[in-house]
């Protein structure tokens, strides 16, 4: 019998919908361990996030809800969690792979001499213990670990685990017994840069389209990435070349050292598709290619392909598309 | 003031990764093995840090065995002063790093760490969190420009986040780890290579460090992923468009 711990992200109130890839590795964690799952959401002024979360059959939610957690710092969360995984004994604790709990939950982890693994994709029964799998190697390997020890922490790609459905009863929601007081002040927040459009983010969108090498500026990036995104309701994307050379902000950035992002579309237009861009969008359900070059790697993985000019397919896909 | 690197020694960033038929292992054989590059901006950050006054002395770590001290001579080559092999035959996971580069930070006491955030082999992200966790100082991850301010007492990072570029200060001695555009890494030079030669190289025993390194993270075997197939090309904009409706039923 397992209790699972699993921490919320959350983004100027709103529940982050990785989440809920973390809550859907604990019921299946949970259907081959049993046991049961809590979910802790720390912050200042959670209330909505608390809400979001109900239905998901969680025993408790169990929240930190304190100024001193009002910005995300690792310093003040880890001690956090490691004291709620003492108080509920949990023996798993599960957070969604983004660069909020790949800061976090290590030093939980350290914090409570706990083993760790990164970017899990699959849950294995065996009778010697449930079985992990993850990626490494920029996606080119996958392993199947297993974890020592009396408490053990992950984060799970977001695409591998399905939405859970939310029709459980209530959960009761309490708060976690904690010295606030006692918490490090070595760091603090200063400011974050605001996300540029009112555009969804590529992590939780069923389209994305992304830009690469053969966009020339801002403004085609804009005009040709932005305006098909725009047409279809999509996220924008970015290969790391557009990201290096200014053209697009390191948050578009997807792959393997940037956003790993699972959609039911991937347009990928003039990208030339490097191992390490590939790590960060092969699991989509449907890859398209643009691209002016009948050789460009990405044209291996994509279940559509077109050689063409992205400045004139492009133009010409938002034409027909905005007249639907 | 004295900066610490670890650095990883891995399969280079254009090597082609195999599985091994029996899936005990990625194929090494014939494969370039070169800094982890997340490491190799660390060791440039630093060096930058002494070129400007702002720094003594950059000390690098590698924990492995005599494979690492080739990884270790890249560091010098480029202009760290000295480094540390902590010898380790068995495998290790990120808490058995950590354990022993928190062993390590004790006996050096330096200004602060800074790391790759991230070894683009197990690609786990977890190292430098933990050392940070062990030795109960601030961190600054996935950091893009990293600058000393107050005296050298504190570092100003802009963080590389999902939601776009965080700023964070933190008081020192914290742990930084570099993402990657933080800067370029030089190139090493002939002489740099050669006054690498003359640059100690301390060897350690991992015991001296850390008591338990067994790792929690235990792999039991690799396999390649299930690869995607080539799908179809078409013929023009109309035909996609037909083909994302009416087949593949996305749009």
């Amino acid at each position: 019998m397992a209790t699972l711990l699993v921490i919320a992200e959350h983004e100027r109130g709103q529940l982050k919908l990785a989440t809920e890839a973390a809550i859907a590795f604990a019921r299946q964690v949970i259907a081959v361990e049993g046991g049961t799952f809590h979910i802790l959401v720390a912050g200042e002024e959670i209330g909505r996030v608390v809400e979001r979360l109900q239905g998901h059959g969680a025993t408790s939610i169990l929240t930190a809800e304190n100024p001193a957690l009002k910005d995300p710092l690792a310093e003040r969360l880890a001690p956090v969690i490691a004291q709620a995984a003492r108080s509920l004994q949990a023996g798993l604790i599960v957070a969604a792979s983004t660069t909020f709990s790949k800061d976090i939950l290590p030093r939980a982890a350290a914090l409570l001499d706990a083993g760790m693994a990164s970017d899990v994709i699959a849950v294995v029964p065996d009778p010697s213990g449930t079985r992990f799998k993850r990626v490494l190697h920029a996606g080119n390997v996958i392993a199947l670990l297993r974890l020592e020890g009396s408490i053990r922490c992950v984060t799970v790609r977001s695409g591998a685990f399905a939405t859970p459905e939310r029709n459980a009863a209530p959960s009761a929601v309490a708060p976690l017994a904690m010295d606030y007081q006692s918490l490090p002040g070595s760091s603090t927040f200063v400011s974050r840069e605001e996300r540029p459009s009112g555009r969804p983010d590529a992590t939780e969108a069923r389209i994305v389209v992304s830009g690469g090498r053969a966009l020339k500026d801002s403004g085609d990036f804009e005009r040709l990435v932005g305006g098909l995104a725009d047409t279809l309701g999509a996220a924008v994307g970015s290969s790391r070349a557009l990201v290096d050379s200014g053209i697009t902000p390191n948050s578009l950035q997807i792959g393997q050292t940037g956003k790993v992002v699972a959609p039911e579309l991937y347009i990928a237009v003039g990208i030339s598709g490097a191992i390490q861009h590939m790590a960060g969008m092969k699991d989509t359900k449907i890859i398209v290619a643009i691209n002016k070059d009948p050789d460009a790697p990405i044209f291996e993985v994509a279940d559509y392909g077109l050689v063409a000019d992205v400045y004139q397919a492009v133009p010409e896909m938002i034409g027909k598309l905005s007249k639907r | 003031m004295k900066i610490l690197v670890p650095i990883k020694r891995v399969p280079d960033s254009d090597t082609r990764i195999r599985v091994k038929s029996d899936g005990s292992g990625i194929v090494t054989d014939g494969v370039k093995f070169s800094v982890n590059p997340f490491d190799a901006i660390a060791v440039e950050q630093a060096l930058r840090l002494k070129e400007s006054g702002a720094a003594t002395e950059v000390v690098l770590v590698s924990l492995g065995n005599e494979e690492c001290v080739e990884s270790l001579r890249v560091g010098l080559a480029m202009g760290a002063d000295r480094a540390v092999l902590v010898r380790v035959d068995t495998a290790l996971d990120s808490l058995g790093v950590a354990k022993l580069l928190a062993g390590l930070y004790r006996r050096e006491q330096p200004g602060f760490v800074l790391m790759g955030k991230q070894a683009i082999d197990d690609d786990s992200n977890q190292a430098g969190q933990m050392l940070a966790g062990l030795l109960g100082i601030g961190q600054a991850t996935f950091v893009s420009k990293l600058d000393l301010i107050e005296g050298g007492t504190r570092a100003r990072c802009g963080r590389e986040t999902d939601a776009g570029i965080e700023i964070v200060e933190v008081q020192l001695p914290a742990v930084i780890t570099t993402d990657l555009r933080l800067n370029e890494p030089r190139y090493v030079s002939l002489p740099g290579i050669m006054k690498a030669k003359k640059k100690p190289v301390e060897e350690l025993p991992a015991a001296e460090l850390a008591s338990d390194i067994t790792p929690r993270t235990q792999i039991l075997s690799f396999e390649a992923p299930a690869g995607r197939k080539a799908g179809v090309k078409v013929r023009s904009v109309d035909e996609l468009i037909d083909r994302l409706k009416n087949e593949a039923k996305v749009l």
